[in-house]
């Protein structure tokens, strides 16, 4: 597994012309343990006992090596279990419905019918929604922090600023939106005549652009400062302004990138759940518009799971789970996939 | 003729850079908006009693969330001498071979795991822990948290490890140290503050997880040490009492929110100020 290190470790703990030799960088030092060990074993000038010791560190070398595979073994294992116990867990629901789970529109415990096509809904309207909402804030940030504002103090404390906001706990943003959000959304539905609950897509949509706006921006900056000076200062020599060098050098440049920060962002928008939970209404019927309640795929799982008496009902919620799971898969590692292919090219 | 057309440019120009300031000026102000209104709320609902006391029922005044607190710092700790230990040892893995099978699939495993909705991370915790155990614990609480933990520790342990120039490790070799004592007392010293860096900012991140937590540490409105009974946590002490419609649970919600917000900037803050006090530098 690591030849490298087997080799190294051979050489000093068997090659070493002094068999009493530890290897150790604390021989000097008698707070280290081989060096106790030592200033013992020198003492009592034992052949075996010596023999003993040069192997000491060689066992250790061996217990440092499997310990250091096995866990980063261990995270492979946990993210296989996972993945293996949603699978099973959901074979139940899998078995009754098969496809027809996704494309089914009622979703009643009572009845024991389960269709997940609802919560996919919610989710794809709330999550792009929130992209379309944080796009211009995200793309403004990247560029005026990876441009603009570069070395400027004031750019660095918008950068902290962007930064905490990321750190924020999800159930901070529900409740801050509960409290201020729903009731402005209120107004805006009664002037708009539109149904006014306050809770609804518009308002999950609203606290999700908040909270994704960091993640895309982050990503965005930073490929946006990778931007070769050359070629800005190129466009700047023939004469174009900064806003013909952002708009005709900089974005094209950093486009795939800025366009993977905008996916990931997504991925996290698709998963994110206390947040949404706590203002979109948690209604089991396909959403009819922005004013309207409605679940998505996290939160059903997180308004039903522990009141899920019957096995199908906590199978079909697992296999949402799922889904969800799968899905946010394809967008991260499709947005990996484009930062690598970029980062390679510059 | 050609007058109006640079000034149209410069226009353009100068139009530009008020519209993305202004942007991003705006989007900076969710966050004063939160923490002030968090403030203003909170200040009110804080005293010595409100983390001393345990919550009371509907309608008597009063109440704190000790049992919250304590029960948050316990599932965290829990949670951290879980994660820590694998996550340290798979990055060290992971920085040692820059290209083997294993690594690889345990860097896509990283990656993976870094992106998983933590409802789904709580579900899996239920599925293993909750259902095998027979009932909510804070125990399976600290599993999901782990789970959280791990991929954000195992990456920049490897990413500051990267950083190590080799000469050092292999000065410390040509010594003839052997191989684990080289990482322990020469790769992992001088990455030190990269370490504890991410250390930080991983607990800071799942001390506000409420997803995971929802159908796992489950709450608990006494005090609880015993880590495999369902344990309170203060972001479910939030979720319930902010959805509740009575307006004293919103003020200990309120309460409860600032000294959670308190405790996650504080720890991004420090952490902060680790990786500027102590920048590894080669």
């Amino acid at each position: 597994m690591n030849k490298n290190t087997e080799k190294t470790d051979i050489s000093i703990g068997s090659n070493h012309p002094d068999p009493a030799y530890d290897g150790s960088l604390n021989r000097e030092q008698p707070g280290g343990e081989a060096g106790k060990q030592l200033s013992i074993d020198n003492s009592s000038q034992k052949p075996s006992v010596r023999l003993k010791e040069a192997t000491y560190p060689v066992f250790r070398e061996r217990l440092f090596n499997v310990m250091v595979t096995l866990s980063a073994i261990t995270v492979l294992m946990v993210i296989l279990l996972l993945f293996l116990m949603l699978v099973i867990h959901s074979l139940p629901s899998l078995k009754a419905y098969g496809f027809s789970f996704i494309i089914d529109n009622v979703w009643n415990p009572i009845t024991s019918k389960f269709g997940a096509l609802p919560f996919l809904v919610g989710t794809l309207l709330t999550s792009f929604v929130a992209l379309f909402i944080s796009i211009p804030f995200s793309l403004a940030i990247s560029v005026f922090l990876g441009e603009y504002a570069r070395e400027s103090r004031w750019g660095e404390v918008l950068r902290n600023m962007i930064e905490l906001l990321a750190g924020v706990p999800s159930v901070i943003y529900g409740f801050w939106g509960l409290m201020i959000m729903i009731p402005l959304v209120r107004d805006l539905a009664l002037a708009l005549n539109e149904p006014p609950y306050g809770v609804s897509i518009l308002a999950a949509s609203l606290i999700l652009a908040v909270m994704i706006v960091p993640y895309s921006a982050s990503i965005s900056r930073e490929v946006i400062s990778l931007v070769p000076d050359n070629l800005k200062e190129a466009a700047f020599a023939l004469g174009a302004t900064r806003y013909e060098v952002v708009r005709y050098v900089i974005i094209p440049q950093s486009f795939s990138g800025i366009f993977a920060g905008v996916l990931l962002s997504f991925g996290r928008a698709l998963g994110e759940t206390m947040a949404v939970t706590m203002v979109i209404g948690n209604t089991n019927t396909i959403p009819t518009g922005l004013f309207s309640t409605g679940n998505t795929m996290a939160s059903v799982i997180a308004n039903e799971f522990t009141e899920a008496t019957t096995n199908l009902h906590l199978s079909s919620l697992v296999e949402i789970g799922l889904l969800l799971f799968v899905v946010t898969l394809i967008i991260n590692y499709a947005g990996r996939y484009i930062i690598k292919k970029f980062s390679i090219s510059v | 003729m050609r007058e109006p057309i640079i000034g149209l440019r410069k226009l353009r120009n100068n139009t530009f850079i008020t519209i993305v300031t202004t942007l991003a000026v705006i989007s900076a102000l969710p966050l004063i908006f939160i923490i002030f209104y968090v403030l203003k709320q909170g200040i009110s609902a804080i005293n010595w009693q409100f983390f001393v006391a345990l919550p009371k029922p509907v309608g008597e005044v009063g109440g704190g969330i000790a049992n919250a607190l304590v029960g948050t710092i316990l599932i965290v700790l829990v949670a951290s001498l879980m994660a820590i230990p694998f996550g340290l040892m798979a990055g060290v893995y992971l920085a040692e071979h820059p290209d083997n099978k294993l690594s690889n699939a345990t860097r896509l495993c990283v990656e993976v795991l870094n992106g998983t909705p933590s409802i789904v991370v709580g579900v899996f915790a239920y599925l293993v822990i909750v259902m095998s155990m027979g009932s909510f614990s804070g125990f399976s609480g600290s599993f999901a948290l782990a789970v959280m933990m791990l991929p954000l520790v195992v990456r920049t342990t490897e990413e500051t490890l990267k950083l190590i120039p080799d000469t050092l490790k292999e000065a410390a070799l040509s010594l003839g140290a052997p191989y684990y004592r080289v990482i322990f007392k020469v790769v992992i010293p001088s990455g030190l503050s990269g370490i504890v860096n991410g250390i930080m900012l991983a607990i800071a991140r799942v001390t506000g997880e409420t997803a995971p937590l929802l159908f796992t540490a489950f709450g608990n409105d006494f005090m609880n040490l015993n880590i495999f009974r369902p344990m309170g946590n203060l972001p479910l002490v939030i979720f319930n009492y902010a959805m509740s419609p009575y307006k004293d649970w919103h003020r200990i919600a309120w309460g409860a929110s600032l000294v959670l917000v308190g405790m996650v900037l504080l720890m991004n803050l420090l952490s902060r100020w680790v990786i500027k006090k102590w920048k590894v530098r080669f």
